[in-house]
């Protein structure tokens, strides 16, 4: 079987492979989904951490969940403005 | 103190109803005190299918409201007289009942009943709130089809949500034939994708439309496939370890099944 296989290409999938992936990834999406409400406090949240280390600009700050088809990932994009305990030129003060 | 079981499923004509029938009469059979509650207001179906349409006088809806007294609403099985069916209200406004009375009534059962069982509506709301308000533990029934896993899916979350955790599940519909040929999914995948312990497998069964037909649960019928899947259920719940028998196991089934409800009384 293992040489027809290679022979004639790859056997086509069953359905039920089919049908196991879509379900995989129909799930990934459901499950990362989360309503706006609590991306923003999560964006609060982070930002008050991060202000611990650095200055940054809160209101240039953007957090989204992007899902492609075979991952969901969390994007923060946060303008920093500089380091907390630095002066402009990073020396330590 | 008796237990408090609910039938979810998410998805509709998965076979909740089906279930509900099955594992009370199975239970009943054992000579468990069993009652099963319909709360599909509106889509009233539990009665038909245990044979019990003709005797309704009152419903769940009469009960929450006081319009008559619980004892007065419960209906006698035919066959086992430990059996009592509290229908759905079929003509009345889905909001009349609210969780918190779900709750009490759940609670006055309990002491009277060993198993109280839950039949769910579809779908994730008011009824589906109002079916699990009073529960202690929760059944999740899925086919192996792709809509009927992701509403499961769903289901498990809320039902986490809702301070139901560790639900079992039950696979309804499965076709060994079709799962031998990689044209369904079996029922490793399903545990796998869903992460729960498995309760039983129920095979697709015409002696399920035969016995729905005659009002009389499959269950109790001994050359029925589908019947013995819920004779094992049954007493799986009551806390017996019964192996997965060949016809569930067929499809090269690996997968522990859960010593069920631990907690014997
Ligand atoms: N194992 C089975 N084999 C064959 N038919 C089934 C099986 N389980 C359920 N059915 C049928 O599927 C339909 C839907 O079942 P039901 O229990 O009413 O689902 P639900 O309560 O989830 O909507 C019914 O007609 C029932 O007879
Ligand atoms: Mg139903």
């Amino acid at each position: 079987m293992d040489f027809l296989e290679r022979l004639f290409g790859r056997r086509k999938p069953t359905s039920k492979i089919i049908a196991k992936e879509r379900l995989r990834l129909v799930l990934v999406h459901d499950r990362a989904s989360i309503s706006p409400q609590v991306l923003d406090s999560l964006k609060e949240d982070m930002l008050d951490v991060i202000s611990n280390y650095m200055e940054i600009d809160r209101r240039g700050t953007e957090v989204t969940l992007n899902s492609d088809k075979e991952s969901v990932a969390l994007i923060a994009n946060i303008p920093v403005i500089g380091v907390v305990g630095r002066n402009k030129r990073g020396v330590r003060i | 103190m008796g237990e408090v079981i609910v039938v979810t499923s998410g998805k509709g004509g998965v076979g909740k109803t089906t279930t509900t029938a099955n594992i009370s009469t199975g239970l009943a059979s054992m000579g468990k005190k069993v009652v099963m509650i319909d709360t599909d207001i509106g889509l009233r179906n539990l009665d038909v299918v245990m044979g019990l349409e003709n005797r309704i006088v009152y419903d769940l809806v009469d009960v929450t409201r006081g319009d008559c007294r619980l004892r007065q609403a419960l209906i006698k099985d035919k066959r086992f007289e430990n059996l009592c069916l509290l229908p759905a209200a079929q003509t009345k406004d889905k909001t009349a009942v609210q969780p918190e009375q779900m709750r009490e009534l759940c609670e006055k059962l309990k002491k009277e009943f060993e198993y109280v069982i839950i039949d769910c509506p579809a779908g994730i709301e008011m009824g589906f709130k109002n079916a699990t308000a009073g529960a202690e533990r929760a059944l999740v029934v899925t086919t192996p089809e792709i809509s009927a896993v992701r509403d499961a899916d769903r289901i498990i979350g809320l039902l986490e949500a809702a301070e139901l955790p560790n639900p079992l599940l039950i696979v309804n519909r499965i076709r060994p034939t079709m799962v031998k040929k990689g044209d369904m999914m079996d029922i490793d995948d399903m545990i796998d994708i869903l992460a729960i312990d498995l309760l039983g497998v129920v095979p697709e069964d015409e002696s399920i439309v035969v016995s729905t037909n005659k009002g009389e649960p499959a269950v109790l019928d001994m050359k029925s496939m589908a019947g013995q899947a819920y004779r094992n259920i049954s007493r799986r719940i009551t806390g017996e370890d019964v192996p997965l028998i060949s016809m569930e196991s067929e499809d090269g089934f690996l997968s522990k099944i859960k010593k069920f409800f631990g907690i014997q009384r």
